[in-house]
């Protein structure tokens, strides 16, 4: 009997030993308390910051990348790139030697190449393609750009080049390429599933090139990464990422100060002046690429008068605006692109705070004292305009100012959205989140005739030269040229003011001291490729 | 004795019925699809509905339908959450475990100090050290749980950072789950720095086991102080040191045996009151149990969750009473039933 136990314990013991490294303790991890579970683990299924979080960057990689600093797009997967002549053929050079994350359930047996680029994009541009209805066949980012109908083929050239034939021109195309969503799927280990009849499997166990591979996720709990041994960037990275999933804001804040996380999504505004005040927290910001602004219903009297739209611009004061709605958590906008967009200039004119020259303006295209007009404030709260409502209430005081009497509508968010398409208002505060890097991103949705139907011009406002300066923008790739198109967008914009730009938020990141090498993305999801952990 | 048995084996049976019975009319009462209330699933066509709908009984008769729900109970399959889309069976499976460690631990922590500091109030009493510990005793008995909680995170997590805030282990350690409590878990894991892990561990469990079994000691103190005072008045103590017994010979041997066999049914009071304690703390320090678990499903209107949940702490709650009950019975035998003389 003795003998048997002892066996059996032999038996564990050994058993154990196979088993070893199966869990020890991480030496160099770092942990990430994010805010909520993402959606799926393939980001082209989802545009939502959680999704891209965690997984853009650190399970994937792009063929191309926007640098987090000047926002130029860098290579990636593709280590070069070249445009035909007419900006309608992409050819694509790859780089060789580019590992796949080798886990517990795929061992890939070849590297990255011009296969799985094509898997990749086929998967949401072609609806026959195996892949295209697994996992619910809607890639909201694609779809809503019509991106698929734009591209005629893409070919394989050989085995790391491959071209890619556009119908129409588009010069923002490559800035689709670099963003979270258009990451690099494993076509081998998409035929892997097919054979074993599980597709599905391929949102939810991903397979990339990314710094980290999946290791697991238990919702509501965490997601567990460890680093992939192979990636084809830089190096130095921690060897396992945890994302701690709190869904509380306050409880992300105070696992932070414990030492619990060692980096928080979506610190809330409130909370940056206690982050400020501790030393052992890092507080990093950014203008993020987005805008908030005042538009007006330029297709109702008397908004179509720019001369009306100039003296409203004239009687508001942005920078009380910034301290007492962004409580100073924002920089003053200009025009549409802020400070991170290379089409941003510094000289472009900007209206200032002048309530007499605002009364005479008015005067002259004969605006009553008492004349009555409506602003509509959202309901919501965006990082754009965290109060939409208070910053009403300011305009109300600046307008009353001018002898101008405003009242403040408001309505649920899904209401508010369709009367705003009907064009039910005069003026609405609003704004803008752009998915890209790229300036078009800005200008076309918000201001040029063909979004009025689609419903993101919010100015109603329909001008043949900006159309015509905007389209001619997407003519070239030249980015010396591009900037000095928007630089006229930008002229044009400031003459006739179809609204008025107010403030671009910024963008925050908290970590403990600890951490090296975080930095702010803009341009998407965090990401932690490069980033230690100092002992 | 076995008569006893067979009662308590009988009230259990019919409280978890009627248990059963409620929550089975729950899913009745609660707004929505029936067969969503009961399954957790919005079937997507009508092949699927027509599947649940055999597998639930909803076509037929009520009585049918409740036996076919018992005995999808008691079999396991207990639907999926209406929120999550995981089994019911499963995910309560995940979150017990940790409230019952937590309850455990705390329990045992409540007796440790409860026992030793209610014996010696008993023993001194009125005098300074009595009304010191009666007085302390009485505030932290009425401090409420959660508020007791908040304090200790605000003093030990944020200003003194000596523990850590939430959850059962730093997420550093990947411990497979095996039975579901950590410390065993650990200890079943194969790690080389099982120490390390322990530590951690009893770290995280420190604060909220703390505050449980504060309150639950207190509870503990006073009424083994009462109860020793009035062991100590009994004439068989006063013939114990008429005998020349030593003062701790009579304390263990007489005094504490017979001031506890009193406080044990209060006991069975004082352990519902300390599991009411537990859930309420586990959504402070984001302990993975099944308080914490609950609430989430409160707040997103997650019926069949709701429903299991209920269903599973009351079960639990009634088995734990009736176990004590059980116990003292067999201790105590003044209370065992003249069984003899009715047979």
């Amino acid at each position: 009997m003795k003998n048997v136990t002892f066996g059996i314990v032999l038996t564990l013991l050994l058993l154990g030993c196979t088993e070893q490294s199966d869990w020890v303790k991480a030496q160099s991890a770092i942990i990430y308390c994010s805010e909520s579970d993402p959606v799926t683990f393939n980001p082209q299924l989802d545009t939502g910051a959680t999704t891209s979080d965690a997984t853009a960057h650190q399970i994937y990689s792009r063929l191309l990348d926007f640098d987090p600093e000047t926002g130029q797009i860098v290579p990636a997967l593709a280590s070069s790139w070249s445009i035909s002549n007419d900006g309608l053929v992409y050819i694509f050079q790859l780089r060789k030697d580019v590992n796949f994350h080798m886990t517990r359930y795929f061992t890939p047996s070849r590297t990255f190449n011009a296969d799985d680029v094509i898997f990749s994009f086929n998967r949401w541009r072609d609806p026959a393609h195996p892949y295209h209805r697994v996992s619910g066949g809607q890639y909201p980012y694609f779809d809503s750009l019509g991106l698929a109908d734009n591209i005629e083929d893409i070919k394989r050239i050989n085995g790391y080049r491959i071209e890619i034939h556009l119908k129409q021109r588009d010069s923002s195309f490559i800035a689709h390429l670099a963003t979270d969503f258009s990451v690099i799927l494993s076509a081998e280990y998409g035929d892997h599933l097919l054979s074993q009849n599980k597709p599905e499997k391929i949102d939810r166990f991903p397979i990339g090139t990314g710094p980290f591979k999946f290791v697991s996720y238990q919702r509501g709990q965490a997601i567990r990464y460890r680093a992939h041994a192979g990636y084809w960037g830089q190096t130095q990275t921690a060897d396992t990422l945890i994302f701690d999933i709190t869904q509380k804001s306050s409880l992300r804040m105070a696992k932070l100060i414990t030492g619990e996380c060692d980096a928080i999504a979506f610190p809330s505004q409130s909370e940056l002046s206690v982050i400020r005040e501790r030393a052992d927290l890092t507080l990093t910001q950014q203008p993020a690429l987005n805008i908030g602004f005042w538009a007006f219903n330029t297709q109702k009297p008397p908004f179509d008068n720019p001369d009306v739209r100039r003296a409203l611009a004239y009687a508001i004061d942005k920078n009380t605006l910034l301290e007492t709605v962004y409580l100073g958590n924002a920089t003053r906008a200009k025009t549409l692109v802020p400070s991170a967009s290379w089409a941003f200039h510094e000289s472009s004119h900007d209206t200032a705070y002048n309530p007499v020259l605002s009364r005479q303006l008015l005067d002259r295209a004969k605006i009553p004292r008492g004349f009555t007009m409506t602003i509509w404030a959202m309901p919501v709260e965006r990082s754009y305009n965290p109060n939409a409502r208070k910053m009403a209430e300011l305009l109300q005081q600046y307008l009353a100012d001018v002898g101008i009497n405003a009242q403040i509508i408001t309505y649920d968010w899904n209401t508010f959205r369709e009367k705003l398409g009907k064009g039910e208002h005069q003026s609405v505060l609003i704004g803008w989140s752009a998915d890209n890097g790229d300036p078009d991103n800005f200008y076309r949705p918000l201001l040029s005739c063909d979004a009025i139907p689609s419903g993101t011009n919010r100015a109603m406002w329909c001008n043949e030269e900006y159309d015509r300066l905007i389209y001619s923008a997407l003519q070239t790739d030249d980015v010396e040229a591009r900037q000095a198109i928007y630089e006229d967008v930008n002229e044009l914009l400031y003459e006739n003011l179809p609204l008025i730009p107010i403030a671009h938020a910024l963008r925050y990141q908290v970590y403990r001291n600890e951490l090296k090498g975080l930095r702010i993305n803009p341009y998407g999801g965090v990401r932690f490729a490069g980033v230690i952990k100092a002992q | 004795m076995m008569i006893s048995f067979f009662r308590y084996g009988t009230l259990f049976v019919l409280t978890l019925f009627s248990l059963v019975s409620l929550s089975f009319l729950l899913a009745h009462l609660f707004p929505g699809d029936l067969l969503t209330n009961l399954s957790g699933v919005a079937p997507k066509d009508e092949k699927e509905r027509q599947l649940l709908a055999t597998l639930w009984a909803v076509d037929q008769s009520v009585f049918f339908r409740f036996f076919r729900y018992c005995s999808l109970i008691f079999s396991g399959e207990w639907g999926v959450s209406i929120s999550s889309g995981l089994p019911l069976y499963d995910e309560i499976r995940r979150t017990l475990p940790a409230t019952i460690e937590l309850s455990f631990y705390s329990a045992v922590v409540a007796v440790v100090i409860g026992v030793p500091i209610g014996c010696l109030a008993g023993l001194k009493s009125y005098t300074k050290l009595d009304y010191t510990i009666n007085a302390v005793a009485i505030v932290n008995y009425s401090l409420p749980v959660f508020w007791l909680g908040l304090a200790f995170i605000l003093v030990f997590s944020l200003q003194l950072n000596w523990l850590p805030l939430s959850g059962r282990i730093s997420l550093l350690f990947d411990i497979p789950t095996v039975t579901g409590f950590i410390l065993i878990d650990i200890l079943l894991s194969n790690s080389l720095n099982k120490g390390e892990a322990i530590a951690n561990a009893i770290a995280h469990l420190a604060m909220p086991v703390l505050a449980v079994s504060l309150i639950s000691g207190a509870a503990l103190v006073r009424l083994l102080r009462r109860s020793v005072i009035d062991i100590l008045d009994k004439p068989y103590i006063a013939s114990a040191r008429s005998r020349g017994l030593s003062s701790s010979r009579i304390f263990f041997d007489h005094v504490l045996r017979n001031a506890l066999l009193p406080i044990l049914p209060l006991l069975a009071i004082q352990i519902t009151t300390l599991m009411t304690n537990a859930i309420i703390v586990e959504t402070l320090f984001s302990w993975p149990g099944i308080g914490d678990w609950l609430l989430q499903a409160i707040y997103q209107g997650d019926y069949t969750a709701i429903r299991m949940g209920m269903l599973v702490v009351a079960a639990l709650i009634v088995s734990l009473t009736i176990f004590v009950d059980i116990l003292n019975r067999l201790v105590d035998p003044r209370k065992r039933m003249p069984t003899n003389a009715t047979t």
